[in-house]
């Protein structure tokens, strides 16, 4: 399917491999070295929030992101950080700069848990192949972060036509553990240190099924069947586990990730499409003792979303994808809404540099496909699948994804209600600064790539 | 169960043999004529005879034909989905099960689609659900620039997909034409002429009613004259031929200009070179796909009447030949006069079209953007991708004397939160159910209190 059209049309190519995440969010490294002998997390976030002025959101219809919607609401947030949230009886201190958003829309910032920018960039060049270290099945000593390229256009795309504030990149697909991953703040830099999103916790990207075992199997390696896959995992936790329980004083890139996984610090994000996996994955978690955060992509999630919700595993997915490879077949656009119906969390993901430009929209469709089949979700909480749940699985919920104050400002004002197709980001701001202004030709990041090209700073 | 009921009923449905066209008429709906205009409020849709006979208010019912109240739902031709390869695959990753792309074969532009099509691939099936009643299917290039010929097909229950074989030849002119023909650009137009040439003698050689394209004056811009024997049609099939003899057979109408040429392009340049090419052979179809950067060069797009299907919403360099793209690239055009679909192939699935359509009307409201109404944005995926097609005034549009397709819709179409209700093909309602409705059904519920979920069918 999406082979052949992408020969076709070169024009929206993504990877096809969809990968899967890991999170990595600078440590921080007191903490790490309070549990035990850890290495100080290198190449520690340098990102500043941007200066902002204090704003007052009003007349907007508000989506806490939590669950809350509030008519002609109040948002107040500076020096940035989240102030107040409220009705509009809510007082606006002085000193704050009104926006009108009567007929208007504001929710957090969009967060994408599953994205490949940077690490596989546009152009998408072999020069850009940056997201699957294909040579081992086993690589959890990689870092997502060391492949980002902060000039990808496609931050710019996801920003201002997404409206995303947050994203976490994550190595691909082709390794069973693919290394770590890094949460970025989506603000233009000229390092990835200065868009790492500070405190937030790493992840550890694995991957089930196909891709590692096609891989592999294809090398004349093993894996080369779903029982590999698990062998090799298997094998490799025990050998983790080993070197947790000692002094952990030789280095070791790979089993130092695996330990922060077992020591809980690490969270897993694993790529698996069947229902049957997934719930092996589980198992093969309680095994090691370890836990999986989210399982990504989860196209048959809603046939264990009993399992899904018993252990507390985030389902982050795509709302009707299906059918471009086999473990993709029973993909069905109700994933989402019968996930809800189950009490599992459900996540809307892009793994897409062009998805994660209609994150908002994607879970529109999901709602409207679970409404036809008698499942009411209600917009509030749609809103919450593509920023407090994304949050949640991601480790940063107790400072964004959500408005409330004391909470970063991470805030999008929408020009009509987000979960229609024919609404877009009006303004989007990141720690309180204006990121983006659809009215000002000039607040609208352009990457070092696209200077004096055709399109330079066109609205995209 | 009810569903069991519902199901059993609709499987002895599909078993039956070909429904004829049901008379019907739908009144007190939003309608959408699908040729650019605006939708109407409280209007009726009347289709006898498998044929639209009226659309619009005013309209009396014909007695004799059922009415059904349409009230609080949109109704709108069937979508036409340009360019797609449905029927041609099952699993895009399983080889076996996907018939898209022939990189082994010997045959190139011979290849044709029309025996290929599965009218009972899930994909036909899933996007009949979604409103999609006709649909371009075309191969994609693999061992050659040339992908092969497209065929024009219903999304219909019954297996007579295949409405116009070898409609279009597709060809790839791009940096994907360029790999194609063994490494750039330049023997990619090489490779083009060539064929072009030798199916133009071919064609004298067959006799065949047409006769070849007739070269127009080529000059360089400089004194070096360009040897004849290039432009003259002289291929010798002999002694001198890259083309096997089906190949070069089936060029032969597109060097006539009987059969359309979908050339595939991104960047401006690329556009300008093929638009030239009629100056070399003039009797070319032309139908551009892709262009990311055709917004660069819409003038002459529109000078030279050549119709694009682009893409929507590409709005990031994937290839360099995308430096340009942006949302507003449709927009743009179509302000410049060209004739525009939105291609159904730069999109994941081709159900996207309305929601890809609705985008761009959203982009009416971003300053400095260009978007469409939501009439033209319609008209982007049912009567424009019809006239490119070949079927104007047939397909993609409700008047009179137009196929009665149409779509019945629980709301806006292309707001993402709205899907069809019922679906017709030349006037026969179609089944909406597929694998994924069945899994939907199965799992409404996880209780197997007294039997696996194996036995919920």
């Amino acid at each position: 399917m999406r082979a052949a059209i992408r020969v076709l049309l070169a024009a929206t190519a993504t990877a096809a491999l969809a990968a899967c995440a890991t999170a990595e969010g600078s440590g921080d490294s007191a903490r790490s070295a309070s549990a035990y002998d850890y290495p100080d997390t290198p190449y520690p976030s340098t990102y500043q929030p941007y200066p902002g002025v204090p704003t007052a959101l009003v007349g907007a219809t508000v989506y806490d992101g939590a669950g809350g919607r509030i008519d002609n609401g109040t948002v107040l947030f500076a020096d940035g950080k989240l102030v107040g949230v409220g009705g509009a009886d809510l007082a606006i201190p002085t000193g704050y700069t009104r926006i009108d958003g009567t007929g208007k829309f504001v929710t957090p910032g969009v967060i994408d848990i599953h994205s490949h920018l940077g690490d596989y960039p546009t152009p998408s060049v072999d020069a850009h192949s940056d997201g699957n270290e294909a040579t081992d099945p086993t690589t959890p000593e990689v870092w997502a972060e060391h492949s980002v390229w902060p000039q990808d256009p496609g931050f710019t795309r996801a920003l201002t036509n997404g409206g995303v504030t947050a994203l976490q990149i994550l190595p691909g697909s082709a390794n069973l553990m693919g290394g770590r991953s890094v949460t970025l703040k989506n603000v233009p830099s000229r390092t990835v240190q200065g868009m790492k999103f500070p405190g937030a916790p790493y992840g550890l990207k694995m991957a089930c099924g196909e891709n590692p075992k096609r891989v592999y199997g294809g090398k004349g390696r093993t894996p080369s069947t779903r029982m590999g896959n698990f062998a090799v995992n298997r094998q490799t936790w025990i050998d983790a586990r080993e070197y947790a329980a000692g002094d952990r004083d030789d280095r070791d890139l790979a089993k130092e990730t695996l330990a922060g996984v077992l020591d809980g610090e690490i969270l897993v994000h694993n790529h698996c499409y069947r229902a049957d996996e997934m719930a092996l994955v589980m198992d093969m978690g309680k095994e090691m003792g370890y836990r999986v955060t989210a399982f990504h992509h989860a196209v048959e999630a809603y046939k264990i979303g009993d399992l899904l919700r018993e252990n507390d595993v985030c389902s982050a997915i795509w709302s009707d994808w299906y059918g471009f490879k086999m473990e993709a077949y029973d993909g069905i656009p109700e994933n989402a809404a019968l996930l809800y119906q189950a009490g599992a969390c459900v996540v809307i993901h892009s793994d897409s540099e062009n998805g994660i430009q209609r994150l908002n929209q994607d879970a529109a469709k999901a709602q409207a496909a679970g409404a036809r089949m008698g499942i009411e979700v209600p917009d509030a909480d749609v809103v919450g699948w593509f920023t407090l749940n994304a949050a949640k699985a991601m480790g940063i919920d107790d400072v964004t994804g959500s408005l409330a104050a004391g909470k970063m400002a991470d805030v999008v004002l929408w020009n009509g209600d987000p979960l229609s197709v024919y609404s877009r980001p009006e303004k989007v701001w990141i720690d309180g600064a204006l990121m983006f202004d659809a009215n000002d030709p000039q607040r609208r990041p352009v990457s070092d790539f696209e200077l004096g090209q055709p399109g330079e700073g066109d609205v995209k | 169960m009810i569903r069991r009921t519902l199901l059993a009923a609709t499987t002895a449905l599909a078993l039956a043999a070909p429904a004829a066209a049901q008379d019907f008429a739908i009144t007190n709906a939003t309608v959408a004529t699908g040729d650019g205009s605006a939708p109407i409020e409280n209007a009726t849709v009347v289709v006898q005879g498998g044929k639209v006979v009226a659309a619009g208010v005013n309209v009396q019912v014909p007695a004799g034909v059922p009415v059904s109240d349409g009230s609080g739902t949109w109704v709108t031709p069937g979508i036409f989905a340009t360019v797609t390869d449905l029927g041609l695959w099952d699993v895009g990753a399983v080889g076996e099960s996907n018939d898209t792309t022939a990189r082994n074969s010997p045959f190139s532009a011979a290849l044709d689609t029309a025996p290929a099509v599965n009218p009972r691939s899930q994909h036909v099936l899933i996007s009949r659900a979604a409103g999609i009643t006709r649909a371009a299917v075309t191969p994609s290039a693999a061992s050659s620039i040339f992908a092969g010929q497209g065929s024009m097909i219903d999304l219909g229950d019954d297996p007579q997909a295949v409405r116009r074989p070898r409609a279009f030849q597709f060809v790839e002119l791009g940096e994907a034409g360029g790999r194609l023909a063994g490494g750039s650009r330049t023997a990619a137009h090489t490779l083009l002429r060539n064929a072009l040439r030798e199916a133009s003698r071919f064609g004298e050689d067959s006799g065949l009613a047409g006769g070849p394209s007739r070269p127009a004056e080529v000059t360089t811009g400089d004194d070096i004259p360009i040897d004849p024997r290039l432009v003259e049609s002289d291929a010798e099939r002999a002694t001198d031929v890259l083309l096997t003899r089906f190949d070069a057979a089936a060029l032969v109408p597109v060097v006539t200009g009987h059969q359309p040429l979908y050339v595939h392009v991104e960047r401006a340049a690329d556009i300008r070179s093929v638009l030239g090419l009629r100056r070399e052979f003039p009797q070319l179809d032309l139908v551009i796909v892709g262009a990311s950067e055709g917004w660069m060069v819409a003038d002459e797009i529109a000078a030279a009447g050549v119709p694009v299907i682009a893409n929507a919403l590409t709005d990031l360099p994937a290839r360099f030949e995308q430096l340009a793209s942006t949302q507003s690239n449709i927009g743009r055009m179509q302000d410049a006069g060209v004739k525009v679909a939105i291609n159904a192939a730069a999109m994941e699935q081709p159900r996207y079209l309305p929601h890809f359509a609705g985008n761009l009307v959203a982009l009416a409201s971003v300053p400095r953007a260009a978007g469409l109404s939501w009439g033209e944005a319609l008209a982007s995926i049912t009567s424009i991708p019809a006239e490119i097609s070949g079927f104007g005034g047939q397909l993609g549009v409700l008047k009179p004397g137009a196929a009665g397709d149409v779509v019945v819709w629980d709301g806006d179409p292309l707001e993402v939160s709205s899907a069809p209700v019922r679906v017709y093909v030349d006037g026969v309602e179609q089944p909406l159910e597929n694998h994924q409705t069945g899994l939907r059904d199965r799992y409404r519920d996880l209780d197997e209190s007294e039997l696996p979920k194996a036995y919920d069918w």
